[in-house]
């Protein structure tokens, strides 16, 4: 699904990332956690396209093709999907209309024809259910007034209704209250599939309580220093991140 | 300052003004020989002038326009009418500043609200409109308005008895079909105490170079609710002036929509009165492309405690268009608990385009609360890269966040018919962008 080898990437003239290497299978849900500033931000904003980011060295491949030579709309149509850490606001644009825009751009991009609009509809009604969100929220301008629960479910919608084969979640968790982090872990646990791989950034270990991770990575100042299966995040939280990192000191 | 344009506009006036309306009542004369005086003393405004700085309209003053000398209705291409008009309004047409009752529609109007053209108030109630006429304006303002009693051809008078609703708007639809054509156009609303209206000013032109100038005087009675939407879509040669000076009294409610989307050079005046516990809010939208200058300047005046204000103009400048807003907001010493807030945001999609935005707040009492916020810039790149990164490519990304800019004000127009025609004249002006209404 991809493959990440010695991925370096600076800020201006600052290294952030300094050597990634990570393999991630079809199916597979790898965490990626760390303190604050040890990279992980920019690993996922690295992904999915996001400007302002030199990579300096090294490759990213996605299904066989250069990830990081794609634009971000071609990544978001080749099926990589960025869950938001901040949803950005949307004025003017409403909600239902930027997801058939999508959808029909994806389906464009793999030679479909646009989705019939009764079909949509269904399609995102059964998806809004699932996420027990409110109808209204699909004729609101995206994102606009919604707090900050409402902003992460409306992501994990997105993601249900684009199905995208590679999903980067960018500290989902943070925000969310215990209520609101169950319906988006179901949400999120319902898109599981053997085809689809998650690649889940986060600062704490609360949100893989409810989606289990098959990996868990630690980064640490650019690098990953451990790697391990979904025990080593019980270790991090019990013991905190300076233990990993004295330990490679 | 006097001009060689003034003066010739002074020679002319002696053989014209028997055309205008109005030449048997000695006081609307005297007003006029009065008003002609003065503008020949001041002339048009200059930039030296501080509420006109960023505006310079001597590309009005290069030329002499003339009055259109008789009404030339069946001139007056349908389609292109009904392009503008409201159905389910009542309308009265102007065509180059002067009534046509063929074009108009003006059936089934309640008994207790008078709709005529102004030379026919003159003719048939000369006693209200030479009580109002004037009073809500300041003559000495500046030179448009004196330029305009002089010369005001014909225009629009209401007058809604108290306690009357109108279950239709009325709109006053101003045409230009000829060259040259100086179409000056006077308006006297007057909404009595606890009574209700909306009004449509549009304002349409052919391809042609024109003077429009409007003044529309509205006074808005005790508890009573004015709602003025004014579409100004003039032919990219035109000059368009339009002035707005509304009295509210106690707990009065007005609200102005105001839309510049034409003209070479536009200006429009809102300038509001607010007695005690009033409430005022003005809304605009300017868009301008190519070489075009659309400035709107607005004056709240807080002259009684209580009163609330709210305004937002928005625009959004392409090519090499300049877009100015000037706001003032102020408050007399006595009004206390003045609650305000205005803002100001601009839009610039090319280098050359050019933003000049001046709030003023001016305060004399010391228990209100007044904010203003201004902003120019371009699109917010953040927002660029969420609809990228939900497959969108960054062209229409941009296109769809500009006109999602632009459509927040005109979402605000409640009558139907008049919002789609509005958001026409919208989607009209950004045919390069592929710009789609589904969108909304």
């Amino acid at each position: 699904m991809l493959s990440i080898k010695n991925l370096t990437v600076s800020v201006g003239d600052k290294p952030i990332l300094k050597g990634i290497n990570l393999e991630i299978k079809p199916g597979e849900i790898h965490a990626i956690m760390g303190p604050n500033g040890s990279g992980k931000s920019t690993l996922s904003h690295v992904l999915s396209g996001k400007g302002g980011y030199t990579v300096t060295g090294g490759s990213a491949t996605y299904q066989g093709k250069d990830l990081l030579d794609m634009a971000p709309e071609i990544r978001a149509r080749e099926g990589v999907f960025l869950a938001f850490q901040y949803p950005v606001e949307i004025p003017g644009v409403s909600n239902i209309y930027l997801l058939k825009a999508a959808l029909n751009s994806i389906r464009k991009h793999n030679g479909q024809p646009e989705v019939d609009a009764m079909d949509f509809l269904t399609l995102v009604k059964d998806k809004v259910r699932l996420l027990e969100m409110d109808e209204k929220f699909l004729y609101r301008a995206v994102n606009e007034g919604f707090s900050g629960g409402e902003k992460k479910r409306n992501e994990i919608l997105q993601m249900a209704i684009l199905e995208p084969r590679l999903c980067i979640m960018d500290e989902t968790d943070s925000g969310l209250d215990i209520d609101a982090l169950k319906i988006v872990s179901e949400g999120v646990n319902s898109l599981r599939s053997a085809e689809r791989s998650f690649v889940m950034v986060t600062h704490y270990q609360r949100l893989l309580d409810y989606i289990k991770p098959d990996f868990v990575h630690v980064l640490a100042n650019g690098q990953i220093v451990k790697s391990g299966g979904a025990e080593l995040a019980l270790e991090l939280e019990e013991k905190g991140y300076s233990w990993v990192e004295e330990a490679i000191a | 300052m006097k001009t060689a344009t003034a003066s010739r506009y002074a020679a002319e006036y002696p053989s014209l003004a028997p055309l205008l309306p109005g030449q048997d009542l000695p006081w609307l004369q005297a007003l006029r020989v009065d008003a002609l005086a003065q503008f020949s003393e001041q002339g048009f405004p200059s930039p030296r002038e501080e509420e006109w700085r960023y505006t310079n309209v001597s590309g009005i003053e290069k030329k002499l326009f003339s009055p259109s000398p008789m009404v030339t209705a069946s001139a007056v291409d349908t389609n292109w009418l009904n392009t503008y008009k409201i159905e389910d309004a009542w309308v009265l047409v102007l065509v180059n500043g002067r009534y046509s009752a063929e074009l108009s529609h003006l059936i089934g109007l309640p008994d207790a609200v008078l709709v005529m053209s102004m030379a026919e108030a003159l003719a048939k109630q000369p006693d209200t409109v030479e009580k109002y006429l004037g009073t809500a304006a300041e003559q000495s303002e500046h030179g448009f308005i004196a330029f305009n009693t002089a010369w005001f051809s014909d225009g629009l008078f209401v007058h809604v008895q108290a306690k009357q609703g109108l279950d239709k708007p009325i709109q006053l639809l101003h045409l230009v079909t000829d060259a040259d054509v100086l179409a000056v156009t006077r308006n006297v609303i007057i909404v009595d105490d606890s009574a209700e209206a909306k009004f449509i000013e549009t304002f349409v032109g052919l391809d042609n170079t024109y003077l429009s100038a409007a003044v529309t005087e509205v006074f808005v009675g005790k508890n009573a609710e004015v709602t003025l939407y004014k579409m100004q879509s003039e032919s990219e040669k035109a000059y368009h002036f339009g002035g707005c000076y509304i009295k509210q009294e106690r707990n009065a409610r007005f609200t102005h929509h105001n839309f510049a989307f034409g003209g070479l050079l536009a200006r429009s005046d809102i300038h509001a009165d607010l007695d005690y516990a009033s409430e005022c809010e003005l809304n605009g939208l300017y868009l301008g492309v190519k070489r075009q200058h659309i400035d709107n300047h607005t004056r709240i005046h807080h002259l009684q405690p209580h009163a609330i204000s709210r305004e937002l103009y928005k625009g959004v400048l392409d090519d090499r268009a300049r877009g100015v807003f000037q706001g003032r907001v102020i408050v007399a010493e006595n009004a206390q608990k003045t609650d305000s807030q205005m803002n100001n945001r601009n839009l610039l999609l090319s280098e050359d385009a050019e933003a000049d935005t001046k709030p003023q707040l001016e305060i004399y009492a010391d228990d209100v609360k007044c904010a203003h916020g201004v902003t120019v810039g371009q699109l917010d790149e953040k927002s660029v890269f969420y609809l990228q990164s939900r497959c969108i490519d960054p062209e229409t990304a941009r296109n769809m966040l500009t006109f999602a800019f632009a459509n927040e004000m005109v979402d605000k127009v409640k009558i139907k018919s008049l919002h789609d025609k509005v958001l026409e004249q919208v989607l009209l002006r950004f045919p390069q962008q592929g710009v789609n209404q589904e969108w909304l």
